[in-house]
């Protein structure tokens, strides 16, 4: 179809970029006028591999890399809430210590009180979307600054936890129940996991041939077949020669799959109903939503909830991971890590732009950092300051894009 | 937007306000405004810098809740408790401000809020009407997929006008529609209230151009200082206007247009209008 007598390129002033050229010309153009996307993650992640393999072989082999990811799983889940909180504007400090609270109710609850596992676990969730809802109605009714609201959460939460820790300060979860093995040794079966690679790139390309049809039926311009198809197979090559890496070792670890479905889960939400749509708008300009009938209160109350409801799975999951519900959980750098994690990987601070996936490529980018200073032995003071500087560039970078965008009209 | 129903209810009372006051704190920004609006018709609110146009348009809206009063939409008495309300009334609101989201593109913004698939969104439903709206208001929108940041000032006006209308409204409030547009869209905008009122909407329209008024109104409706001080017909003269909306018969406006009629008659309209 010719594109003069589409709908939507009627306007001659609109730039046409057709075939490949054109599509590397327009992704060149956004770049350059500050619409950055998930580049500047790519990119420091390509330095960090090569400086760290450089530096320690092991950097790069099947075992490490299982075992990045299988760290960046509990933490990435928390900052999966860190996006929801900053894509409406807001901020909430307190992750680290509602994930530290929830292992503790875990354990206490389970452990000690002889609670079913599910039941503790539930228990802990609900816990973390009360504190969530508090927030909430602290924002809303009373105006209290989430930055304030939350570093006070931070002190209280992290109180309630070593208040329900008591004396023993730890609890140790029984080895061999399925929680423990969750967190620690339950790998996809091979087979299954390049199965699962495959469906996804199948459903990226039924989702994108589906959309062009319609697109086309409506006389509206569309991605040609082919560049479809050549996005989809690029993918799946990807992700299956990486699958493939980490089958070589122990293969994926579902806590990893459990986190990549929460990811995919936050991403269609985000992009793909009303809500998410709202928790744009509202984090782009509040009074703009309210005054288009969205109950902006309501969609802060989802997002605060929805922060606190994905710390306390963190929460959950990394005491899987350790074996143990401790006054350790979830202080030191959990919280940096979260958040630094969700701004690394593309989530403005400044609300209403973000990702998903920004979690995802954000909690790969520090977890690879803290694993490759770990096996060069360097202390943790040192590994604090270069998570610290990495932060500083992170927000460095998105404040400038910021900037370039505002002047390249692109806000 | 051609229902039949809209069309035969021309004329019939849409809105009407009795006594609405509003205070904020000590200053009272609106005391006894009384406003009819009917289906099929243009009223123009004029006044001058502080008058409270502005108020009103936001109580109408239901972003601000007045003090005290009654408003009948449709014949039943109603309160607004939140722009959502006014919405689902049928009172469909262009802000001076536009309220647009910057950082979304202009499908979102004309469906915000009303999103097609609510779990699974529309987003080829909703660009086919967005491009349909943006047709009837003959716009020239490069993309629809840019973000509104992008737009220019008279872009971001349509946007907002194809957004009011696309819940097919009884009563539309225009707060300075054409403040900011260039000649072709200004008159491009006039054209549209016409065709809006053609449809048997009424229409509520903010300005401080005279002559935009005087072209598109059917009344003329003048606040001062938080007060209803008169209904005028668009052949007023302008030193009526002027002087309703200034408070004074004397002033630097009208002395202004004496001295001119008196030294070129006939004066060219408009041009001393403005207040």
């Amino acid at each position: 179809m010719s594109s003069s007598n589409l709908v939507d390129r009627g306007d001659e002033r609109l730039k046409q970029s057709v075939g490949v050229r054109g599509a590397i010309r327009a992704f060149l153009d956004r770049v350059r006028s500050g619409d950055l996307g998930p580049l500047p993650v790519i990119v420091g992640l390509v330095i960090i591999c090569t400086v760290f393999e450089s530096l320690n072989d092991v950097f790069l082999s099947s075992n490490n890399l299982v075992n990045v990811l299988y760290d960046s799983s509990t933490i990435g889940v928390i900052s999966l809430g860190i996006v929801c909180i900053l894509m409406v504007g807001e901020i909430d400090l307190s992750v680290g210590s509602v994930s530290g609270f929830a292992s503790a109710l875990l354990g206490v609850l389970w452990v000690n009180a002889n609670w079913p596992v599910w039941l503790a676990v539930l228990a802990a969730i609900a816990a973390g979307a009360a504190i969530g809802f508090l927030y909430a109605q602290l924002f809303n009714r009373f105006g209290m600054p989430s930055f304030v609201s939350t570093l006070s959460g931070l002190l209280a939460v992290l109180g309630l936890q070593l208040y329900i820790l008591g004396q023993s300060g730890s609890i140790n979860l029984p080895y061999g129940s399925p929680m423990v093995s969750f967190g620690q040794s339950l790998f996809m079966p091979a087979i299954l996991s390049y199965a699962l690679v495959l469906i996804a790139g199948i459903g990226v390309f039924a989702t994108g041939y589906r959309t062009a049809r319609r697109r086309q039926a409506a006389r509206l311009s569309s991605r040609s077949t082919a560049s479809i198809a050549a996005v989809a197979i690029v993918l799946t090559v990807a992700l299956e020669a990486s699958v493939f890496y980490l089958n070589l070792d122990r293969g994926v670890p579902w806590m990893l799959g459990f986190f990549l479905a929460l990811v995919l889960m936050l991403h269609y939400a985000l992009t793909r109903t009303r809500w998410g749509r709202s928790v744009t708008a509202v984090g782009g300009n509040r009074e703009a939503a309210r005054r288009a009938g969205i109950n902006v209160r309501g969609i802060y109350t989802s997002a605060f909830v929805l922060c606190s409801v994905f710390a306390a799975i963190g929460g959950v999951l990394s005491s899987a991971r350790l074996a143990s519900a401790s006054q350790q959980a979830g202080t030191g750098d959990v919280n940096l890590d979260a958040i630094a994690a969700a701004v690394i990987g593309g989530t403005s601070l400044f609300g209403g732009r973000g990702s998903a996936y920004s979690a995802l490529l954000g909690i790969i980018v520090i977890q690879a950092i803290s694993s490759g200073l770990t096996l060069l032995d360097l202390s943790s003071s040192l590994r604090y300051m270069i998570t610290g500087g990495v932060l500083a560039v992170a927000v460095i970078v998105d404040s400038l894009a910021r900037r370039s965008r505002v002047s390249h009209g692109r806000a | 937007m051609d229902d039949p129903t809209l069309l035969a209810r021309r004329g019939e009372l849409v809105l009407s306000l009795r006594g609405i006051s509003k205070h904020f704190g000590a200053v009272s920004a609106l005391t006894d405004i009384e406003l009819d609006v009917h289906a099929g018709e243009v009223v123009a609110l004029v006044g001058d810098n502080g008058a409270g146009k502005s108020t009103l348009v936001k109580i109408l809206a239901g972003v601000h809740q007045p003090s005290s009063g009654t408003m009948r939409f449709g014949g039943k008495e109603v309160t607004l408790a939140d722009p959502g309300a006014a919405l689902s009334l049928g009172i469909a609101t262009v802000f001076q401000d536009l309220a647009l989201c910057e950082n979304l593109d202009v499908v979102a913004n004309i469906f915000l809020g009303r999103e097609l698939g609510p779990l699974g969104l529309d987003e080829v439903s909703m660009e086919i009407k967005a491009w349909t709206l943006l047709r009837e208001l003959s716009a020239r929108i490069p993309s629809v997929r840019e973000v509104v940041a992008s737009l220019s000032g008279g872009q971001r006006q349509t946007v907002a006008i194809a957004r009011s209308l696309l819940l097919e409204p009884r009563l539309i409030m225009l707060d300075e529609p054409t403040a900011a547009l260039g000649v072709a869209q200004t008159a491009e905008v006039l054209n549209l209230i016409e065709r809006v009122r053609d449809r048997g909407l009424g229409v509520v329209m903010i300005s401080h151009n005279m002559e935009d008024v005087r072209a598109v109104a059917d009344r003329i409706v003048v606040l001062r200082l938080g007060r209803n001080n008169g209904v005028f017909t668009p052949d007023a003269s302008n030193h009526e206007l002027v002087s309703a909306i200034t408070g004074a018969a004397e002033n630097a406006v009208s002395r202004r247009s004496d001295r001119r009629r008196a030294m070129m008659p006939p004066p060219a309209a408009g041009e001393e209008a403005r207040p």
